[in-house]
């Protein structure tokens, strides 16, 4: 087995998380490379749908944007925007949200819009996207992020995108359609919601991590499953095939793309 | 009928001082050409409307041309921050900039709302979200048949709408092809329509059901080649992804920017000039 790194290893296990027959509604940057590289290994038939508009898209490359031409060019069909989030999203057809975040909680709840206070932000982050209603109306929902203090904070100063709320019963309370954040992959771990509560304990370690250093690395007090895994590591035809995407999208755009 | 005049005299007459417009194009056929000569006839107290504000609303918050901005996901795609936008909200320069920020759903619904003459729309959204907690014009409804509680947005009908497109005809009817966006609906749903476009032909030969403005739909189409760089033009040029990474260094400085700006915009006399600036630059 080849070595690896962290970054690689949270792509794989987010990877792997997606099933041949998922139709998934694609965030750009990490949840776009995780994506792509389940449709270039165990998940062909995949089906990634953008939030511009292309419906079954199969880039040789990473997009850079949302809306790369290539897209629409290897896609199935490509709709207008609107559609997209009316009849596709909303009507009820999408298996997985795959969505990365500035920061999360304990809870699954994302923020991607402000650091501080809302009207006098220390930091002013992107803000939605498509990002609040992937999170409602998705049937269940990934999110991939590098784990540290910074970003698995015990408070959001702003919940952009909801996951289980307060945790417990409050998602169905709300009347979200959608089951919410299934797994959060990190570059250390991978965590679950329990079961009656929905706080997001570990689940899977990545090999050679500690559970020191994701306490470390996480703003909450973190819980471990009673039963943790080790992740597997990745094997060399996921390396590959995640090194070869990197290099395509690398010489064709002259950056790596799905850093952020 | 659309009138097929010159960029600068399209925006000269149909975009004022005060006006609410939303320059549309999702990634795809962004107008830049039409954000450049706003900047050069200095129109101002603008409010922006835009579901990705990208460099286009960077390069006209930075150059005071705005007083608010409606957006949806501000940033630079693949890149980072739009750092005039963020100076803008942040420190308040180059003045302060009111923002009214919803989802790209609810966004692309006001639109279609808009196009349809109704004065909100509705959708499925925010619930468990802070964005109504700051923004009150996200407000719920009841729906009458089955009692759900659904969020209810005011449609988007802008003064006017610039989008730019692949080709027109010369009577002034538009083919859009590749990544729509909310084009369709941003147009139709402003008073005015200004459409920049790549060329102007004989025959537009559009295929059945493909995306066409007929002329009587719009007030005016300007030929710009090029007018969507850095974005892309789908059949005509790539996203120019250099020049989205060049652009923030350039922009993260208040001085570099205002030195772009007055040499690339206000230095040259309309779009054509300014690329061949910046080819002399390369």
């Amino acid at each position: 087995m080849s070595a690896y790194s962290t970054n690689e290893m949270m792509t794989v296990a987010a990877a792997r998380r997606l099933g041949n027959s998922d139709v998934t509604f694609v965030g750009i940057g990490l949840p776009s490379k995780a994506a792509n590289l389940a449709r270039l290994t165990h998940a062909p038939d995949v089906t990634l749908i953008y939030e511009s508009g292309p419906i079954g898209a199969k880039p040789s490359v990473l997009p850079l944007s949302i809306g790369d031409g290539e897209l629409a060019e290897t896609a199935d069909t490509v709709v207008p925007t609107g559609e997209i989030f009316r009849y596709w999203l909303q009507g009820g057809r999408i298996d997985v949200g795959f969505l990365g975040a500035a920061q999360v909680d304990k809870y699954g709840n994302i923020n991607t819009t402000v650091i501080g206070d809302y009207h006098n932000p220390k930091v002013r982050l992107p803000g939605a996207g498509g990002a609040p209603e992937i999170a409602g109306s998705a049937k269940r929902v990934f999110i991939i992020l590098k784990q540290g203090h910074r970003t698995f904070v015990d408070k959001l100063a702003f919940i952009t995108s909801v996951g289980h709320g307060e945790g417990g019963e409050h998602r169905q309370q709300l009347g979200l359609p959608g089951a919410g954040p299934v797994a959060i992959i990190t570059d250390l771990c991978i965590m679950e919601p329990e079961a009656g509560t929905k706080e997001f304990v570990v689940t899977s370690i990545h090999p050679g991590v500690s559970r020191e250093q994701i306490i470390a690395a996480t703003g909450w007090p973190i819980r471990f499953a009673a039963q943790v895994a080790e992740t597997r590591a990745p094997e060399d035809h996921e390396l590959e095939a995640l090194r070869a995407l990197e290099a395509r999208t690398a010489a064709a755009h002259g950056q790596a793309g799905g850093e952020e | 009928m659309a009138e097929i005049l010159s960029l600068g005299e399209a925006v000269s007459r149909f975009i004022h001082d005060g006006d609410s417009i939303a320059l549309e194009g999702f990634t795809h056929l962004i107008p830049t050409a039409a954000a450049h000569e706003l900047i050069r006839q200095a129109r101002r107290e603008l409010t922006l409307i835009r579901m990705t504000p990208d460099l286009v609303y960077d390069l006209l918050i930075g150059a005071g041309c705005a007083k608010k901005l409606v957006f949806s996901w501000g940033g630079n795609p693949g890149v980072g921050s739009l750092h005039r936008l963020r100076d803008a909200v942040e420190k308040g320069w180059p003045q302060p900039l009111e923002i009214e920020e919803h989802s790209h759903a609810d966004m692309a619904n006001a639109y279609v709302a808009g196009a349809s003459g109704l004065p909100f729309a509705v959708l499925r959204a925010y619930a468990g979200s802070d964005l109504p907690k700051v923004n009150p014009l996200i407000k719920s409804v009841t729906c009458p048949f089955t009692g759900e509680q659904l969020a209810a947005v005011p449609s988007v009908r802008p003064d006017v709408t610039v989008i730019h497109a692949q080709k027109a005809d010369r009577k002034g009817n538009v083919l859009i092809q590749g990544i729509l966006g909310v084009q369709k609906e941003a147009a139709l749903a402003a008073k005015r329509c200004i459409v920049t476009v790549e060329e102007i032909v004989d025959e537009l030969n559009a295929p059945m059901n493909a995306c066409v403005l007929p002329s009587w739909a719009l007030t005016a189409v300007c030929r710009v080649p090029g007018g969507a760089h850095p974005s892309y033009a789908h059949g005509y040029y790539e996203r120019d992804n250099r020049f989205y990474q060049a652009w923030d260094p350039i922009a993260r400085d208040r001085e570099s920017f205002t030195a772009w700006i007055d040499t690339y915009i206000r230095g040259t006399a309309d779009f054509a000039a300014y690329q061949a600036k910046l080819q002399e630059a390369k």
